[in-house]
């Protein structure tokens, strides 16, 4: 396991999303969470990312607890992707990008042939080679959401946490970062945990799903053995058929209704 | 925000990848960051900006050349010449100049240095181009405690005057400052500190000292009032060598210190997640970059009052000196150093004989200059 939540209590102040949670992330796997909206995932994802501190239980990164470790090397093994980032105005592409070379610099080493060549490939890994020196506040919210994705790359990191990476994109743009991820994965071994709302994208682009609602992982597995009839109807409220799909031939969700809430 | 520009013609976007066949990368290409060049020494490295360092070379020389015309101009006529002899040897006017103009030249410089670098720092943690170290509680804090000890030390006790004066008040600035802020941290922690609650209660807990001080300067004797309103507009007038030193000192510490965050600062411009997500301790960076704005203000307060505008405009004035998206550091310490020396030689020259205090000339080039930002800033919201 690379990382694990055991028991985890999550929530804001005083109001409690997630409790009692356990969830292992294994090496070299793409993990997407599912669920409905308020069901607790970019709170379990920020939690596994130690951008929430749980206030019961614990989260462990190979095996040490990550709020125990110095954040800046948690910052060279893990990368994460916030829903929605801010970045300062008139920040470039290739300023943001280099910004990712944050955890691998000090006072003294803040701009190594290392990091030149990072930022080059995750900028070119994400086909924004040529978009550098453009302002990220000209940009499609494709290119914008890319130019963020290219910074977590350039981190350098082996896991990656991507809170709803396909955000603000058209389907080809959606494809076009799954297909990244899927890369990541098979070509650089990298692990991925994923939050995503397209159950169809997710069946096809993850090894394990984890679907979860109100706070507790309802089903784990592999796509065919989380996506089915009745997982819908007890997660999303949702009378679907699933069929396979006939490209990849995992599971294909075709909606039906809502179904009234229990 | 600004909505989503069309996307570029399809051809720059890059094909579909196809899972069967993935496409090799191709090798790292070479990244320029624009406008910046790497400095590489065997393991170290650095990035330079070129245009920063020009423009800090001429912010540089433009603030010793209003230094050089503080110490040339005023009462007692000088020629060049004359001010050369005075600074070398024991002429008729080393006293002037070595004892009055050139001390009073350099706090003007020092101290506007401290505040716009305090300001530059406060606005990268606010995230916010308005805000200045007054939202920190620092010279609203001095301020109170001022005019406080002026206004009850006055007609009773004889008035703080001579050497007391030069050295109580400073000393009543600084304590009264670093209250201030403290009062404004305080009451903004709430599970960590967020840069937007911090601006909020800045502004409530400046209001209320801002009351109580106009309240102390009513209720005090008309002469002592007088006095402080010189000391709350924020003055260089007769500021000496016992200004200079200790301002200079606190600065040679504080702006290494300051300098080494910069980095820290960069990243703290970004939304709260992904600074936690490059690794760099937030509250903790937050915390010390605030501490040492808080420093830097008081001590800069503590010698010359509260100088309006200075913290504020520095860093908008230096961003777009240097072409750069946010506030440079050390741009925006040489800029505050010209901005304040040239408002004292106006303050001092245009009226003459009467001199103003510095921090009315900064407040009236100031405020039109606040007004323009918040109307960009309008024009901005609404694109």
């Amino acid at each position: 396991m690379r990382l694990q939540a055991v028991d985890v209590r999550l929530g804001y102040g005083d109001r409690v999303v997630v409790d009692g949670l356990d969830l292992g992330i294994e090496a070299g796997t793409v993990t997407t969470i599912i669920g409905p909206n308020g069901c607790g995932k970019s709170t379990l994802l920020r939690a596994l990312g130690r951008l929430l501190k749980p206030s019961g239980g614990e989260v462990l990164l190979d095996g040490k607890r990550i709020d125990r470790m110095p954040t800046k090397e948690v910052a060279r093994i893990l990368g994460v992707l916030p829903q929605a980032p801010t970045a300062p105005e008139g920040l470039t592409v290739a300023d943001l990008v280099a910004r990712g070379r944050h955890p691998h610099q000090t006072w003294y080493r803040q701009w190594s042939s290392d990091d030149e060549a990072a930022v080059g490939e995750a900028l070119s890994m994400t086909g924004l080679g040529d978009l550098g020196e453009r302002p990220l506040d000209e940009l499609s919210g494709g290119q914008r959401q890319r130019a963020w994705i290219s910074m977590a790359l350039a981190q350098g990191t082996d896991l990656l946490l991507l809170d709803e990476p396909t955000t603000f994109l058209d389907l080809a743009h959606q494809i076009e970062v799954l297909e990244l991820v899927r890369r990541l994965h098979g070509e650089l071994g990298r692990t991925v945990v994923m939050v995503l709302h397209d159950l169809n994208l997710a069946a096809r682009y993850a090894d394990r799903l984890v679907a979860m609602r109100a706070g507790k992982v309802v089903a784990a597995g592999t796509p065919s053995e989380v996506l089915t009839e009745s997982l819908l109807a007890e997660v999303f409220d949702l009378d679907a058929k699933v069929i396979e799909d006939p490209v990849a031939g995992t599971p294909l969700v075709v909606p039906i209704g809502t179904r009234p809430h229990p | 925000m600004t909505p989503p520009a069309p996307e570029t013609s399809p051809a720059t976007a890059p094909a579909p990848r196809s899972p069967a066949a993935p496409e090799t990368s191709p090798g790292p290409a070479r990244v320029r960051l624009p406008h910046e060049r790497a400095l590489r020494v065997g393991p170290a490295s650095w990035l330079l900006r070129l245009r920063s360092v020009t423009v800090s070379v001429i912010l540089l020389a433009a603030a010793t050349l209003t230094m050089a015309l503080n110490v040339r101009i005023g009462d007692i006529p000088m020629t060049v010449a004359e001010v050369f002899q005075a600074v070398t040897g024991d002429g008729p006017n080393h006293f002037v100049v070595m004892e009055l103009r050139l001390p009073r030249a350099l706090t003007g410089a020092l101290v506007g240095a401290a505040l716009a670098l305090a300001g530059a720092i406060t606005q990268a943690i606010a995230r916010n181009p308005l805000a200045s170290p007054d939202i920190l509680g620092v010279t609203t804090g001095a301020g109170v405690a001022v005019v406080a000890v002026i206004v009850t030390a006055g007609s009773t006790a004889g008035g703080p005057s001579g050497d007391l004066a030069a050295v109580g008040i400073p000393l009543t600035a600084l304590a009264g400052g670093l209250a201030g802020a403290l009062t404004v941290y305080l009451l903004a922690w709430r599970r960590g500190l967020d840069g937007y609650r911090l601006v909020l209660v800045g502004i409530g807990v400046t209001a209320v000292f801002t009351n109580v001080k106009y309240w102390l300067l009513t209720i005090g004797d008309v002469n002592d009032s007088s006095r402080a309103m010189v000391w709350i507009s924020g003055s260089l007038n007769s500021r000496g060598w016992e200004h200079v030193h200790p301002t200079a000192l606190a600065l040679v510490v504080l702006v290494p210190l300051t300098l080494l965050g910069t980095r820290s600062l960069g990243a703290l411009r970004f939304g709260d997640d992904t600074v936690t997500g490059l690794g760099v301790r937030m509250n903790l960076a937050r915390g010390l970059m605030i501490l040492s704005a808080v420093l830097l203000a008081a001590v800069a307060t503590a010698s010359a009052g509260p100088i309006a505008f200075v913290a504020l405009a520095s860093p908008q004035i230096a961003l777009r000196l240097a072409g750069v998206a946010q506030p440079p550091l050390v741009v925006s310490a040489l800029t505050g150093a010209v901005l304040t020396t040239a408002a004292d030689l106006v303050a001092r020259t245009v009226f003459s004989p009467v001199e103003l205090p510095v921090g009315v000339v900064t407040a009236v080039f100031g405020a039109p200059y606040l007004i323009y930002l918040l109307i960009r800033a309008r024009k901005e919201a609404r694109s």
